[in-house]
């Protein structure tokens, strides 16, 4: 063999973009729950169906007269979805939006966060991250090339009795502004937050805002579970504050907004100066996004464009069945003694876990965080499957709040009630000697 | 410094442009008679949208599936390819699914190609080649394929790479050829021969190959398609792409697949995890079940992947006989559902327009708004050395209904009478 091809067949095959951002929690944990569980509160999607309406905004765009719903469609999304985006969402932050600069779809909101992080970040261009965070904010900000900087919500003790609420995790302003520098080129919000389900406030996103504005830094605001707030709390869109439209990107999903996940219809909003880049990226990764889902989509925000504000919106009805379904989750988890952090908004909620640990022993020198070690026993032993919050931590920071885990309580009534029978079962066993 | 600071990264500077943007929204106008760009107007065969309706209705296949490729898509991918291949292909490890052919196109590129490694590109190209292998830091390295002058009906087979041309192209930086077979834009079917003369310098340089066969079953009489991945050596390097949209005539589905070794698709994987993570859940059902169908029926000549080439043979025989009657000389393809065509002969001077593209840009605008006739110019798919070479070709998509070819005709035969 020649020198040089010996050189050639010593070096790795993969390109180097791939270094640290194999792993994924997600593939294991999926499997665990697909092995083990009988109530899986793990992975977030809903287990009910998307809403009627929906199904056959998507049976009619199929058994129509043409069947051109079956070919490539406009590649930066279907017309009437565009158009429709446009409007509902020109609405909602008071701007003449135009479909074909300021919209695009994408496959998920997860292609939408890939495309910016493409667009915008390269090699040494530092990102803040909100920890704890979606766990695929951090590999992806690594593929292209960039640091991630993270920041940590801190939980606050709440009032005497009171269970702690999403709200009482929070930024500590210094500690924020210390982690912007010359290099930081965007920050991630998501808002409301999965996994805590933290619905930021007006004041919040305004220290994050002005910071964006004075270091001259973009926003990727994840917004998926917009529509999933609760207790007549708002969710305010960052890119309608002062100085935030020119700077953002606002992401949201099908898949969350109609429980759709399956779906796999997403799109990013914001000014055509940000969004053409974000249009290169598309036209060089996917291209196109299929037609027949974009189209019962479009049908499906008709829909609730009309019926805006009106009782009968599924943006109005779903919240209000999730609101009651997070209620009765904390109920159960608060009465075997887990410590529920009451979410302010997504389907996710997250419980302390520290004075049920008894099954679980520490082990001090693990690698494994322990919230990961209790989550796979508890799958394994009780069929109940959760994510570990550590999951959603850096790697550095795994071992700071390992005693929470992740449910997810977008279920029907029957899976939270069967949930409620293992917890109870569970814990009847553990005090009985 | 804001307008500095929101610039676009490196990694796609200069890939803003592309040729289908530019030329679908003129083309979009009802009544142009639409032959540019590859988009069946015939229907998907109705058991295929039949299971897609099926598939909407339950309502577990509406929340997301597994990541790399549904269970059932998987499954049935690598039943038919077996079959294809003569090997055993592992559904869960050798597959990844993923948003059409373009998406494993990305994949495969972003898995392998890192900065400065070189990239095999045979022109002309499907256009996307070029963007992708540059935004990975790829180098991309032109070959033509260059015509033989040996007779007076034109072929696609007459369209050759030069051994010995092809051979100086690859050195210690090559890291992979992406081979098109059925070719787009030209049609051509690489024979075994000439598979063997790529899979010799791939495995004596320890190269990669990205095959790209979107178009494997769209072969004509007297022309078989040979997957480069089943000849010695080259299983192990080899990333082969197919999809549904040509398989099944629905584009409009994107979902497409990479088949190779594990050690290869688990960098494939890694990609997709932290790109777009899955697909959609009920078009992939509905694609396993119309794969089941057909591979039950793989013995009999009902089967769609054989009828569907029996139906486009007669309608490129078509189309090569109306773009003789107008006069030209049309190149007939062994394979895929394109055709290109020398326009020199009808003579349009065109060096009046006022801008600096190619002959051919020029021409199919000028076709599009005088003909009301489109057409793809095929510099588009070209690197920067050949666009000359190719600026007088255009390229004609004929998996178009009788009536879009009877439109056609109408066009092409009243050109020749003004020309006369």
């Amino acid at each position: 063999l020649s020198l040089s091809l010996q050189a050639k067949m010593s070096r790795p095959v993969q390109a180097r973009r791939l270094e640290g951002i194999d792993k994924n929690i997600w593939v294991e944990f999926v499997k665990l729950a697909a092995t083990y569980s009988t109530v899986n509160l793990g992975q977030g999607f809903p287990d009910f169906p998307p809403p009627d309406f929906l199904k056959e905004a998507f049976v009619r765009a199929l058994s129509g007269e043409s069947h051109m719903l079956h070919q490539y469609t406009r590649a930066f999304g279907h017309p009437p979805l565009v158009k429709i985006l446009a409007r509902f969402f020109g609405k909602l932050l008071g701007r003449d939006l135009d479909p074909m600069t300021n919209v695009m779809v994408t496959v998920g909101a997860y292609q939408a966060l890939f495309c910016c992080f493409q667009a915008f970040i390269d090699e040494g261009d530092e990102v803040i991250i909100i920890e704890p965070f979606f766990d695929c904010y951090e590999p992806m900000v690594k593929m292209a090339g960039g640091t991630p900087v993270f920041v940590p919500l801190r939980p606050k003790d709440p009032k005497d009795g009171k269970l702690m609420s999403s709200a009482d995790w929070q930024l500590d302003p210094a500690e924020l502004a210390s982690k912007f520098s010359e290099r930081t080129k965007a920050i991630v919000l998501n808002s409301p937050n999965n996994p805590l389900g933290k619905v930021f406030s007006r004041g919040e996103l305004e220290l994050i805002a002005d910071l964006c504005v004075k270091h001259d830094v973009l926003c990727v605001s994840d917004e998926v579970y917009e529509w999933l707030v609760y207790d007549g709390k708002e969710h305010i869109r960052i890119a309608s504050l002062p100085g935030m439209w020119d700077r953002t990107v606002i992401i949201g999903s099908a898949g969350k907004t109609f429980s759709a996940t399956g779906w796999k219809v997403g799109w990013v909003v914001g000014p055509n100066r940000l969004l053409q880049h974000l249009r290169t990226v598309h036209q060089n990764s996917v291209y196109h996004c299929a037609t027949v889902a974009q189209d019962a989509v479009a049908q499906g925000f008709q829909r609730e464009l009309e019926l805006y504000g009106n009782p009968d919106s599924y943006f109005i009805q779903l919240p209000k069945e999730l609101q009651q379904k997070r209620d009765w989750l904390i109920q159960s988890l608060d009465a075997v003694g887990m410590k529920p952090i009451v979410p302010e908004g997504t389907y996710f909620l997250v419980a302390d876990i520290s004075k049920f640990k008894s099954d679980v022993p520490d082990v001090p020198d693990s690698d494994e965080p322990y919230d990961s070690r209790f989550a796979k026993w508890m799958v394994k032993n009780k069929g109940l499957a959760a994510i570990p919050l550590s999951a959603f931590y850096s790697q550095a920071h795994k071992n700071n709040y390992n005693h929470f885990i992740r449910f997810c309580f977008a279920k029907e009534e029957a899976t939270l009630k069967a949930a409620n029978d293992i917890l109870q079962k569970w814990k009847q066993e553990k005090t009985t000697p | 410094t804001m307008a500095l600071r929101h610039k676009n990264t490196r990694r796609i500077e200069g890939l803003d442009s592309n040729v289908w943007v530019e030329f679908t929204k003129v083309a979009a106008d009802p009544s142009i008679v639409n032959l540019g760009q590859g988009l069946p107007d015939i229907s998907p065969p109705s058991y295929v949208k039949e299971e897609l309706a099926k598939a909407a209705a339950l309502d577990r296949l509406n929340q997301y599936t597994r990541g790399f490729g549904h269970p059932s898509l998987v499954k049935a991918l690598s039943q038919v390819y077996e079959r294809v291949c003569g090997r055993k292909i592992d559904p869960l490890t050798d597959i990844l699914v993923t948003v059409g052919a373009y998406g494993s196109l990305f994949s495969t590129i972003q898995a392998l190609i890192d900065e400065g490694d070189e990239v095999i590109i045979i022109e002309p190209f499907y256009d996307c080649y070029e963007p992708m292998v540059r935004m990975a830091g790829g180098k991309p390295v032109f070959i033509p394929l260059r015509y033989k002058n040996n007779g007076n009906s034109a072929s696609s087979a007459d369209w050759v790479l030069d051994p010995a041309e092809l051979a100086n192209k690859f050195n210690s930086k090559t890291k992979a050829i992406i081979l098109n077979t059925p070719h787009n834009p030209i049609g051509k079917v690489f024979t075994r021969e000439e598979l063997q003369v790529i899979a010799d310098l791939c495995i004596k340089h320890d190269t990669l190959c990205i095959s790209d066969e979107v178009y494997e079953w769209l072969v004509y009489k007297g022309n078989k398609h040979i997957k480069i991945a089943t000849l010695p050596g080259m299983w192990e390097r080899t990333i082969t792409i197919g999809s549904a949209g040509k398989t099944y005539s629905v584009t409009g589905w994107k979902l497409g697949w990479s088949i190779g070794p594990q050690n290869l698709i688990k960098h494939l994987q890694v990609v997709h995890q932290n790109t777009l993570y899955t697909c959609a859940t009920p078009l992939q059902e509905a694609l396993a079940q119309a794969l089941w169908t057909d591979y039950k029926r793989m013995d009999d000549p009902g089967c769609y992947f054989y009828s569907l080439s029996r139906e486009l043979e007669s309608k490129r025989d078509r189309m090569a006989q109306l773009l003789r009657e107008a006069g030209l000389k049309p190149v007939v393809p062994d394979g895929g559902y394109f055709m290109i065509v020398d326009v020199s002969a009808l003579n349009v001077d065109l060096s009046g327009v006022d801008e600096k593209q190619p002959y051919d840009y020029k021409f199919v605008k000028w076709m599009i708004a005088s003909k009301k006739l489109s057409a793809i110019p095929l510099s588009a798919f070209c690197g920067p050395e050949t666009k000359r070479q190719f600026e007088k070709y255009i390229r004609f998509c004929f998996i178009k209904k009788d009536s879009t070819l009877d439109a056609a005709e109408v066009i092409l035969k009243n050109w020749n009478k003004q020309a006369a």
